[in-house]
């Protein structure tokens, strides 16, 4: 017998499989990195959002506020707090009648530029505003303490009250119009394909089409939505509704053809197992297969959901890139998406936007890797081992 | 017909086959040898003959081993079924056979102290039987059920010149009580003469049912051709 | 005495163009065990699933010829489907367990005929029907584990007892134990026999052995005719036909 050793042939396959290796290694580094990269800038430019500028103050709650709201702080602060806040005095005032002509001292929001000054980042701070603040820090008047309004309020054209509320609560809003419209139609559709139709050229017809409707470009289901939705069917242009329903038909394909996909794994095994104890078509499907493919199909349409829940383009052609400050209380009412704030802060020349951009695409990248992460945790705990 | 997909099969049976031949080959010189030892009175043959049988009896147990080995290992079913079983009842009787030839060959030995004057039929049926032990094994090598069907048919024969040299024999001991010793050992002879075809007709009756599946044993022969004609019997 | 309880005239099949079947001719008798064999391709699954129509969900799968059954066609227009395979049931090559329950493998089908529903009556009906498949002793203290846990025999006789739990009248079974190891097959062979006492029973078989074993009566198939049908004594130790004797003495190929 000859030895077991390694011979030149032996050794060249060796170092080609070591190749092989380290390109893929070399290939999954790039892809990291990439990664890494985009996260560190985020995060770097984003964290800072997370902070606001406030200024210790003593505010007038009298007859001049309600009249003229700038008139509730001294002069000397005008300038340097935030117009958007002082705005909502008066009102404030009549829900709190009590009040009347009491004044405090309270920390109040500053303006966008001042808050940039004390993060350091530029500015258009006139140089005697710059040493006024300065002063006030040492005294111990100014801080920067957690950005609340980030969440708790919409869209704003004063920076330092910008969050993202609104556009958070209408992806919610178009994400379950989605949800219920995509899901039962694109289930029931890949069912009947799959299971009940007969396979001949009718059949065949509507599955290239199915699958061709996944690769089309997105901006061409705003289009769509746009002629029938809104032009035709008379729904509220920039609503939760026609939203919901245009993404609706941009990921029925992809329900589809993965619940066809988790149909055709169940093995065909258990449908003879049904057929032959006399279950009829729909039983075995309902009662057999279907709860079988019920993990395949959820994960297949959480993903779906993730990738509508990040679309812009066809949300552009139906006008949700409006600016919309409110929060949208019901499906008919106007509203914007997460990407849409994000695409439409990304614009905007006041630096103070920036921060909130980054911010923004943190928090819409959290909320797409936990939808992921949800789907992996659902497929593994329903995993069935035949 | 067509070859075994196993082909150590055929081999096996071909190799039981060529045992069981030549067994009968082997019977068929005893029972030749035995008889003319006692036709011409031939002490040295008679002994020889007796001490062949030690190889008769090693071919029945070499074809016994043979056979059990096939059943156990080749599990076989119709037509292979019924060759080996006809197999098993074959070696018994050849062994059978081989054991009344050495008792003829026996009786010589007995019978030199008294010789018979006379041998009556003797040369005649010995003839005629070691012809159907011939006959016999031949139709079992080629499977030949016609010639199978001669040696049943010819068997009625057989017991007919036994029965004459029987009642000779009576005649000549009733004649001259001198010639009672040799006339019981002939008798004797003739008897297992008899015997022998008798055996010789079992192995034509299991070569039918090799061929064609038809367990003819204890049914008269007028019957059995029927049914290999074909007819259906109540 | 025999008396027949399926009837097959003529059966023709075909796939598409190509003809499956040719005519087949036979009587299965009542609560006897009838077996198939033949080599593969011969027809004789395909025949078994004409029984109970399971080929109806083949699309290109087409018939003529008749199978009666206690005299009434199978294939009339007016038989629901549905009805006929709670009467003629099956159990397949690799065992099938529902991946749910012991308890609701055997519950489900006598509930959506309307056999039995929950409670008592179910918990009854279930019982019976394992200790009939001899599997009630070794599953008793886990009925609400599911099937798939089980071993391959006895989730082989998990199906079994599914089967009977509708009450049929005839079982058939496609290669039951060629999944199965010597000692699971032997049980199945010795569940068989019991069975045959209530039901009719047709098996498939790819080893002569079995078949051999465990029939009554034996069909030879090959290339979709059906070659040789009798006692399976006789087929076995002197079959009619030069192509039977071939395949079961192995000088086929």
């Amino acid at each position: 017998m000859s030895k077991i050793v390694s011979n030149k042939a032996l050794k060249r396959r060796y170092l080609k499989e070591k190749i092989f290796k380290g390109s893929a290694i070399f290939a999954l580094l790039v892809a990291a990195s990439f990664l890494v990269f985009f996260f560190t800038n985020m995060i770097s430019q984003g964290v800072s959002a997370l902070s606001q500028a406030e200024i210790l103050v003593t505010v007038q709650y009298n007859e001049a506020t309600v009249k003229s709201y700038r008139k509730a702080v001294d002069k000397k602060y005008r300038k340097i707090v935030s117009r958007g806040w002082l705005r909502t005095l008066p009102l404030y005032m009549e829900d709190h009648p009590e009040l009347m002509g009491t004044g405090e001292e309270k920390w109040v929001l500053a303006t966008a530029d001042v808050d940039q000054y004390l993060k350091g980042k530029s500015n258009r701070l006139k140089d005697k505003y710059k040493k006024q603040i300065d002063k006030l820090q040492e005294e111990g008047k100014v801080k920067l303490s957690f950005n609340v309004n980030f969440f708790t309020r919409g869209d704003s054209k004063m920076a330092e009250l910008a969050g993202i509320k609104s556009a958070v609560v209408g992806s919610i809003l178009v994400l379950l119009v989605t949800l219920a419209v995509a899901l039962p139609i694109g289930v029931m559709t890949a069912v009947y394909l799959e299971e009940f139709a007969p396979d001949n050229r009718v059949t065949q017809l509507i599955e290239v089409n199915i699958n061709n409707l996944a690769a089309i470009p997105s901006i061409l289901f705003g289009l769509l939505g746009l002629a029938i939705f809104i032009n035709f069917f008379g729904v509220p242009r920039s609503s939760a509704l026609v939203g919901g329903l245009t993404l609706a038909l941009m990921t029925l394909p992809v329900i589809i053809i993965t619940t066809r996909a988790a149909l055709r794994a169940v093995p065909n095994s258990i449908r003879e197992a049904a057929y032959g104890l006399g279950a009829s078509r729909w039983q075995a499907v309902f009662h057999h297969v279907l709860p079988l493919a019920l993990p395949g199909i959820l994960t297949g349409t959480i993903i779906g959901l993730a990738q509508a829940m990040g679309e812009t383009a066809p949300l552009l052609v139906i006008g949700m890139m409006a600016y919309i400050p409110d929060t949208p209380t019901g499906f008919t009412e106007a509203a914007t998406v997460l990407p849409a704030q994000i695409f439409t802060w990304a614009g905007e020349s006041i630096r103070a936007y920036e921060e909130r951009t980054a911010a923004a695409i943190l928090v819409l990248v959290t909320i797409l890797l936990s939808m992921n992460a949800f789907a992996i945790w659902l497929r593994k705990r329903f995993e069935t081992r035949w | 017909m067509q070859q075994h997909t196993m082909k150590r099969f055929d081999e096996e049976l071909d190799a039981l086959k060529e045992h069981i031949l030549a067994m009968g080959g082997l019977v068929e010189r005893a029972v030749g040898n035995s008889v003319k030892s006692m036709l011409e009175q031939n002490e040295k043959l008679a002994k020889k003959t007796i001490k062949r049988d030690r190889a008769i009896n090693a071919l029945e147990v070499q074809c016994d081993e043979m056979t059990r080995d096939l059943l156990v290992r080749r599990q076989p079913a119709a037509g292979d079924l019924r060759f080996i079983m006809a197999i098993i009842k074959l070696v018994t009787d050849l062994e059978r056979m081989g054991d009344l030839a050495i008792g003829i060959a026996k009786g010589t030995i007995y019978s030199l102290e008294n010789p018979p004057r006379v041998f009556s039929n003797l040369d005649i049926m010995s003839e005629k039987v070691i012809r159907q032990v011939n006959r016999a094994l031949d139709a079992f090598s080629r499977g030949d059920t016609e010639l199978a069907m001669i040696v049943i048919e010819k068997d009625d024969g057989i017991d007919t010149l036994y029965k004459r040299m029987y009642r000779e024999m009576l005649t000549y001991m009733m004649e001259d009580p001198h010639s009672i010793s040799s006339s019981i050992i002939l008798s004797n002879v003739a008897k297992n003469l008899e015997r022998i075809s008798d055996h010789a007709t079992n192995i034509a009756e299991m070569v039918i049912y090799i061929e064609q599946g038809h367990d003819i044993r204890h049914v008269d022969h007028e019957a059995a051709a029927r049914i290999l004609a074909g007819e259906d019997l109540d | 005495m025999k008396t027949s309880k399926i009837s097959i005239n003529q059966l023709k099949l075909w796939y598409g163009e190509s003809q499956a079947l040719h005519g087949i001719d036979l009587e299965i008798s009542e609560k006897k065990i009838t077996s198939f064999i033949g080599p593969s391709g011969c027809g004789k699954s395909t025949l078994l699933r004409c029984l109970n129509r399971m080929n109806d969900h083949i699309s290109s799968c087409r018939i003529e010829g008749s199978v009666l059954m206690d005299g009434n066609d199978i294939y009339d227009p007016n038989v629901d489907v549905v009805q006929l395979r709670s009467h003629v049931g099956m159990v397949f090559q690799k065992p099938n367990p529902f991946p749910k329950s012991i308890y609701e493998n055997i519950a489900y089908a006598p509930r959506i005929h309307g056999i039995a529903s929950k409670g008592l009556d179910m918990d009854n009906l279930v019982e019976a029907v394992l200790r009939k498949a001899s599997l009630w002793d070794e599953v008793k203290d886990k009925l609400h584990q599911p099937g798939t846990a089980l071993s391959g025999g006895q989730q082989q006789r998990l199906c079994i007892a599914r089967t009977i739990a509708v009450k049929p009248e005839v079982i058939l079974m496609d290669e039951p134990c060629s999944a199965l190891d010597p000692i699971a097959s032997a049980k199945i062979e010795e569940l068989m026999d019991e069975l045959k006492k209530e039901y009719t029973i047709i098996i498939v078989t790819h080893s002569m052995q079995q078949a051999a074993r465990v029939s009554d009566f034996t069909a030879f198939f090959y290339m979709g005719d059906l070659i040789e049908f009798g006692n399976t004594g006789d087929i076995f130790t002197k079959p009619q036909q030069q192509q039977t004797e071939d395949y079961i003495t192995g000088r086929f190929g």
